[in-house]
């Protein structure tokens, strides 16, 4: 590990959110990210480098340290556990709720209670802290349609407008966390290059505050 | 199974080959020396013991590292040691015995049921010191700068050494007097440095202004020595053990400073680790190139308590494995390779070569890999009736 940086970012909206923060802290991307096929960036600091990678792979870069620092969502750091991670900064952005849902009306009749989900240990523990034995089945996407071919009786789901859910006659029910993105730290980095990352997460702190106050504006 | 399959290790299960496995062997003996002249005395604790005394007083994260076996002749559950220092705390309360410091040593082979996140892998070779009977903070700086010295030894360059004191985090909680499941997410907040996340728990749960301020600026409170003197700064209504506390980090960094000039300081007075067993100041070294500790360690008096005899501890851990790796070693070269012959002046001359401190390897009859296959670069040669060492031709 050299002494330079390594930003891990998450594919998709979170990407697009977080680049005006990091804009915002003095850090731009060199070229665009959008017309290119390379995984690795050069930024406008020269020992600056970034890296987009899909969500759910960024606490492990972060975590074996093969990224300093990264841009998580909540729900994957909470799904992923985030041991031997440091999570200083919530960046406000891509906001949405981890909920329940089950289809409109419908009580769970089953004695054990099927819930489709990609967060598995998410909903292990939420089920277990209710007292419920639940069932968890894991599935990659499409959720609202388990519980309609019987598949399951509730999920557990990312929940941003609810559209999803009403559009296939289903229904929000308990909330299991808010989410939004986070700036995560590896523990030996924030050791070895604190003297880079403090005035970066001070820097990325600030840009959230003056956003937050233009958005109360 | 089929064949193929028979080759196959268990998760996290290694095996070492040469010239990683002498390289290793070398630093073992290079740092038990070291240890041995700083006083430390050797010992080995067993690789199997009862469960009820590897786990006390250690919290359940050890519980959940250990591999445990029945013992067919008392029914009693053993466990596989995961973790030597509560072993060694048990040898210094109940089987030594001694009066005043005991100064020991180890290097054992443990198990862990899980492989920690970094990969570590399942059956890490621990190498360390502990040092019994001494609460004050010359103990401290005596295993901290041993093992310093023992990472030069092992070859580390440049190393960052990061520096807390749970005194400070235990204080202030205690003062704010929280429920358990207030602090239990207080806690896991500041591990996680999570600054919103433990603005809001201060918010809702701490009355004291003063207090609530404290808790909430102790996570960043990272960086280099310059966090002391903003720590005197914000902790200046603290309760006096944070103080005291402050002291000893300074002091520890005066005494690392003055003698080992690659070691930087880090200073994260919010780093908890070990927190239900650690008692005093908790140091980690890293270097670059890895992306965990190579040193772990910290003060943990009270131990040995179980034992009947509770006594103030100090004393830090390495992973010889990954120790090992700092300096990558080629394959020796440098043998001397002498013909399959039993005439007794070439076995005299072999032996003398041996006794001197060289590797001779001698061919044996029918043998077809030659000298630099089995990494020679000398030959014994007889030229009139007396061997010599010869380069390869």
């Amino acid at each position: 590990m050299s002494k330079q940086l390594i930003l891990a970012l998450s594919k998709g909206r979170i990407l697009e959110e977080t680049l005006p923060l990091l804009a915002d802290a003095g850090v731009e991307p060199a070229e665009d990210f959008g017309k290119s096929r390379k995984l690795l960036f050069d930024t406008n600091l020269p020992d600056v480098k970034l890296v987009v990678i899909r969500a759910v792979d960024v606490p492990t870069y972060v975590q074996l340290g093969a990224a300093d620092v990264g841009v998580a969502g909540k729900d994957t750091l909470l799904e992923h556990g985030a041991e031997g991670l440091y999570e200083p900064l919530d960046l406000e952005i891509s906001r949405c709720k981890l909920m329940t849902a089950g289809v409109v009306g419908a009580q769970p009749t089953h004695a054990r209670r099927r819930v489709a989900t990609k967060f598995v240990n998410v909903a292990r523990r939420y089920y277990a802290r209710q007292g419920i034995q639940a069932e968890v089945i894991k599935l990659y996407g499409a959720m609202e349609l388990a519980p309609l071919m019987n598949l399951a009786d509730e999920i557990v789901d990312i929940v941003d407008t609810g559209n999803t859910l009403r559009a296939n006659g289903m229904e929000p029910r308990e909330l299991i966390d808010e989410v939004s993105s986070r700036l995560v730290v590896n523990k030996a980095s924030m050791t070895m290059k604190h003297e880079r990352l403090k005035p970066l997460i001070e820097r990325l702190g600030r840009a959230v505050e003056s956003r937050r106050g233009e958005t109360q504006a | 199974m089929t064949i193929a399959d028979r080759w196959l290790l268990p998760d996290g299960m290694d095996e070492v080959l040469p010239p990683q496995a002498t390289r290793m062997e070398q630093l073992r003996r290079a740092l038990l020396d070291l240890y041995d002249r700083w006083g430390y005395d050797l010992v080995i604790p067993p690789t199997v013991e009862f469960l009820d005394s590897l786990l006390t007083g250690t919290g359940t994260d050890l519980d959940l590292q250990t591999f445990k076996l029945t013992d067919q002749l008392s029914g009693r559950m053993m466990g596989a040691s995961a973790d030597v220092t509560p072993q060694v705390a048990r040898m210094d309360a109940h089987s030594l015995k001694r009066n005043g410091p005991a100064r020991l040593c180890y290097c054992t082979t443990v198990l862990r049921a899980k492989a920690d996140q970094h990969q570590g892998g399942r059956s890490p070779t621990q190498v360390g010191v502990e040092l019994f009977g001494h609460a004050g903070l010359d103990a401290d700086i005596e295993v901290l700068r041993l093992a310093l010295t023992g990472l030069e030894v092992a070859g580390a360059g440049e190393t960052h050494l990061a520096l807390s004191h749970i005194g400070i985090y235990r204080a202030l909680v205690h003062a704010a007097a929280l429920n358990a499941e207030s602090e239990y997410a207080l806690f896991e907040a500041i591990e996680r440095k999570a600054f919103n996340d433990v603005d809001a728990l201060v918010a809702r749960d701490v009355r004291d202004p003063a207090l609530a301020e404290m808790l909430q600026t102790l996570p960043r409170l990272y960086g280099g020595q310059e966090v002391l003197d903003q720590a005197r700064e914000v902790f200046a209504g603290a309760p006096p053990a944070v103080a005291a506390a402050l002291d000893e980090l300074q002091a520890l960094c005066r005494a690392v400073t003055a003698n080992h000039l690659q070691a930087e300081v880090y200073i994260d007075l919010a780093e908890l680790r070990g927190y239900q067993y650690h008692t005093g100041m908790v140091f980690a070294a890293y270097v670059p190139g890895y992306g965990q500790a190579l040193a772990k360690g910290g003060r943990y008096d009270d131990t040995g308590r179980a034992f009947g005899r509770a006594r103030p501890a100090t004393g830090f851990s390495m992973d010889l494995k990954l120790l090992a790796s700092l300096i990558e070693s080629g394959p020796r070269g440098d043998a001397i390779w002498a013909p399959a012959d039993d005439r007794a002046t070439l076995t005299q001359a072999i032996a003398d070569l041996r006794a001197a401190g060289e590797r001779v390897i001698q061919a044996l009859p029918g043998q077809r890999v030659g000298p630099r296959e089995q990494r020679c670069d000398r030959q014994l040669v007889e030229t009139n009736g007396e061997w010599r060492v010869e380069p390869l031709a």
